[in-house]
């Protein structure tokens, strides 16, 4: 039974990642797509989290965190890109 | 002490052995006159080392005559040998160089070296004399007689190498030497271009005969030129037998400038006229006649040989004479004349291999006479054309110019001169008194016996019709110079005799061109009559070989052809005007110089045209070549092989996450060849890295997924960074055919890869080790056995792996850091 809802889960949060994918692809401006970008890395987490359960394993957990703290950087980046068009600014006027 | 005495460097031993033979006096003597053999080559050589130093001590004296102390001292000490050598007497002497490779500094003496030696260090002496009064002291006389005894050991290492790699090297050494000296005056044009020539036709004979030399030795087992010889025997019905003959006579046509290769020898005339007398028409050129000569008893006995020789020599002969007639620079017919007489020499080594030719017979002797009138003839040649040539020089010192039709009316004003340049001449028409007279009688009767022995009657045609040419020109050459009208007006200086010491040399080697006539058969006894022995020793044993020569030997054929030569020259020469229009049938542009510049040109502008046409500098290009020749070198492999059978049973089946993550990366992947935008193509690329991020969960492999996802994020970000830079996202303008072949090539590319994927599945040879790493907790006290491997069981490669890193680190800093100020150059731009 559990398993079977596991299964059922990660099903979605595939369908869920090909629907931020068309996003991605399709996406008329870019705030879209870096969006969708973090939806797939949510998800991802997830996915990651069920799968660990599925395997019986706790080697993966590190993983987990890992995309979380990146996905999070990587949004921010890509706000900071695409609000200055940098990511590292420059502190020196010269 | 008959035979050959071979001397290694087992001195004590040797000692030993010559203590209990003779008394210790004689074997000191003995030692020492062995060793001077090796000295008299390694002497100049030395000495050239030296020249540079000599000059800044002795300003006040002209160093040349330091030099003349070299080959005089050297012709001496070889003339002692001559005793020895007529008595049937030969010796070598063996330095080891490179024994594990039979390579040893041998040298050999005997009668055939001893000529070319004499040769070498006699006119050697007489141009260094003459290049004293020649030279001013402004030219660069250290370069001049550096080159020039740099040439002369050289020479003399040929003619007295007995190994084939040591004579190799000396050969090479000849032609470098003689390219540096024919750029003496490297200011100019046609000098650069003469040596350029001179080198790239002798060097690439001499590369073909070094090769002939490599078959020789894997045939015959020995490097040694005597040691093929006496083993030639058991190899001549090697396959490799006849190509080796002729690469080793396409290194001795160049050299002697046969035809077609004769080419270079006109144009090396640029070089100093004692240059051209003693290379360009005693000694170096030569050298092939000398390696003809020495070969003869190893493929004298086959009919290619035969053939090639005479008939190569012929046509040079013929071909040579009648180019010289229509030369209108008194050296270029010099040049031309050498050619032909060389052709001459070495049509007659040609003749004389019949002796050899299909065994002992009666007429073998008869054949053999004609290597005795070509060493004859080459010592002829040396002393008259030597003397013409510093004639040559002469009048070029003098009066400024070598044009025969600016000059004219000499002999009153320079009687000498004149004088010299009819003995020289009159020897190379082949007119008595002179020496030239004897040695043309005895190339009629070889090329008489070569007809009459019926093999083709052209032969004696062919040398008399070229022998009038001869006469025309060596007419020409005295009478156009020396008589006629004096042109004062079109001379640069007005005409007066040289001086003495410039006509030293000429006057030496005049007299010896009426000294042989007088005196023949002492030179063809003490020096010729034992080289003909080194030549055919299969015969040597049972007969004489020596030729008696005789100042008249009545009216024969030979002496009938003479007189016809001379009437048909002296006729040719009158009427001159009249026939001149012939050489109009022959247009400048189609001789063979004209040949040698289309293929030199040629050569670089069809190369250039196929770099151009691969070397586009486009990237896209260079990648398009390399996936064609992986498509083309491992899917030609796949399929030769018939590794595509892919046997998939055994793999193992795959869940469904496995197919819904490999949809979704396909989807991406292909999503990015379609993309709109960079930034689209950037976020496909990182949904791609968490792809595989989440396959190596799925095949638990979580020190992979960790890595993965932080290395793609961080090339994400960097992808980001970089993008600001970038120039627009645009379609770029490539051809319709490039985006097919690019189609086809990446289907290929993957096609294989996952051919081969498959295909490495079913051959599974041996068992993995990874069990070894299962005990990584026992072995390396680690539980995480990726870890172990990485930092215990294959550390070094992570180390390198960190080297990497840091030498990409210093390489990202220096490329952003270090960068030229404002107005400075950059590096890159150059």
């Amino acid at each position: 039974m559990i398993e079977m809802l596991l299964y059922s889960a990660i099903t979605l949060y595939g369908v869920a990642i090909l629907i931020a994918l068309y996003r991605i692809a399709a996406g008329p401006s870019l705030p879209d797509r870096v969006f969708a970008l973090d939806i797939v890395n949510v998800n991802l987490i997830s996915g990651i989290a069920i799968i660990s359960i599925l395997l019986d394993t706790k080697a993966f957990l590190d993983v987990i965190l890992i995309l979380g703290i990146l996905a999070f950087i990587g949004t921010i980046s890509f706000s900071k890109f695409i609000e200055r068009g940098v990511i590292i600014e420059r502190k020196r006027n010269d | 002490m008959n035979g050959e005495s071979i001397h290694d460097n087992r001195t004590a031993h040797l000692l030993l052995q010559f203590i209990e033979n003779n008394s210790f006096i004689y074997i000191e003597m003995e030692d020492l006159i062995l060793l001077t053999i090796n000295l008299v080559i390694i002497i100049p050589l030395l000495a050239a080392a030296l020249v540079p130093f000599l000059h800044k001590k002795n300003s006040k004296i002209h160093i040349g005559w330091f030099i003349f102390l070299i080959p005089l001292t050297l012709f001496i000490l070889l003339l002692r040998y001559i005793p020895r050598i007529a008595n049937g007497e030969t010796l070598a002497y063996t330095v080891e160089w490179i024994p594990t490779y039979h390579i040893n500094f041998t040298a050999y003496l005997d009668g055939l070296s001893l000529i070319f030696a004499l040769l070498i260090t006699g006119i050697g002496a007489l141009v260094t004399i003459y290049s004293i009064y020649y030279l001013s002291s402004k030219e660069n006389l250290i370069h001049f007689y550096t080159y020039l005894l740099l040439f002369m050991g050289a020479m003399l290492g040929v003619v007295f190498s007995d190994n084939m790699m040591v004579l190799y090297v000396f050969w090479e050494l000849t032609s470098i030497s003689s390219f540096l000296l024919i750029a003496f005056w490297y200011h100019r044009k046609q000098s650069r271009d003469g040596a350029q020539k001179s080198l790239l036709i002798t060097v690439t004979g001499g590369i073909a005969m070094l090769v002939g030399f490599i078959m020789l030795y894997y045939m015959s087992g020995t490097m040694s030129v005597r040691g093929v010889i006496s083993a030639v025997l058991s190899f001549q019905e090697n396959p490799l037998f006849i190509p080796a003959m002729c690469l080793i006579l396409l290194g001795a046509f160049t050299k002697s400038a046969q035809f077609p290769f004769h080419i270079w020898l006109p144009t090396a005339m640029e070089a100093p006229t004692p240059v051209s007398a003693y290379l360009h028409s005693a000694t170096m050129v030569k050298a092939g006649i000398y390696l003809v000569a020495r070969f003869t008893p190893v493929f004298g006995g086959e009919d290619t040989w035969f053939w090639l020789v005479t008939s190569v020599g012929l046509i040079t002969l013929f071909w040579g004479s009648f180019t010289a007639v229509r030369q209108t620079d008194l050296k270029a017919l010099l040049a031309y004349s050498t050619v032909s007489q060389l052709g001459m020499i070495m049509s007659m080594f040609g003749i004389s291999s019949l002796a050899l030719n299909s065994g002992f017979r009666a007429e073998s002797v008869l054949f053999s006479q004609a290597a005795f009138a070509a060493l004859f003839h080459l010592v002829n040649h040396s002393t008259f054309k030597g003397a013409l040539f510093m004639v040559v020089g002469i009048v070029d010192h003098e009066l400024g110019t070598r044009d025969i039709r600016r000059l004219g009316g000499l002999a009153t004003l320079m009687p000498i001169t004149f004088t010299i340049a009819i003995v020289g001449a009159f020897s190379m028409a082949g007119l008595p008194p002179f020496n030239g007279f004897l040695s043309k009688e005895m190339f009629f009767t070889a090329v008489l016996n070569a007809g009459n022995a019926g093999l083709s009657s052209a032969i004696p045609v062919v040398a008399w019709v070229a022998s009038i040419f001869t006469f025309v020109y060596s007419m020409i050459f005295v009478f156009k110079t020396f008589l006629g009208t004096y042109k004062e007006e079109k001379l640069e200086h007005p005409a007066h005799e040289a001086p003495y010491g410039m006509l030293f040399s000429p006057i030496v080697l005049g007299s010896l061109v009426v000294l042989i006539f007088i005196f023949p058969n002492g030179l063809g006894e003490n020096l010729l009559s034992p080289a003909l022995a080194g030549i055919f020793p299969s015969l040597a044993a049972g007969e004489n070989l020596g030729v008696h020569i005789a100042l008249w030997h009545g009216f024969n054929t030979e002496l009938m052809m003479t007189i016809g030569v001379v009437l048909g020259g002296i006729l040719l020469y009158m009427t001159i005007r009249y026939w001149k229009n012939i050489y109009r049938l022959f247009p400048e542009h189609w001789s063979f110089n004209t040949l040698y510049g289309n293929i030199l040109e040629q050569l670089e502008v069809v190369s250039r045209k196929i770099t151009d046409f691969y070397m586009t500098g486009y990237l896209r290009d260079y990648m398009v070549y390399i996936y064609l020749f992986f498509i083309l070198a491992v899917g030609g492999m796949v399929v030769f092989t018939q590794s595509y059978e892919l046997e998939i049973a055994e793999n193992a089946p795959i869940s469904e996450f496995e197919w819904v993550v490999a949809i979704v990366m396909i989807i991406a992947a292909l999503s990015i060849l379609f993309a709109k935008s960079r930034l689209s193509a950037i976020l496909l690329n990182s949904v791609l890295g968490y792809g595989v991020a989440i396959f190596f969960v799925l095949f638990r492999a979580p020190d992979l997924a960790l890595t993965q996802t932080v290395v793609e994020t961080v090339t994400t970000v960097l992808f980001l960074v970089a993008y600001y830079f970038l120039p627009e996202w645009k379609k770029e303008d490539t051809r319709s055919r490039s985006d097919k072949v690019n189609l086809a090539v990446s289907i290929g590319v993957g096609v294989i890869f996952t051919i081969i994927a498959l295909a490495v599945q079913n051959g599974k040879l041996f068992s993995s080790i990874s069990s070894y790493f299962e005990n990584s907790y026992e072995l390396a006290g680690g539980k995480n056995i990726v870890n172990t491997i990485l930092s215990d069981f294959r550390a070094f490669d992570t180390m390198l792996e960190v080297v990497v890193l840091l030498i990409a680190g210093i390489g990202v800093y220096t490329l952003i850091k270090v960068k030229a100020r404002k107005g400075d150059t950059t590096l890159e731009d150059e």
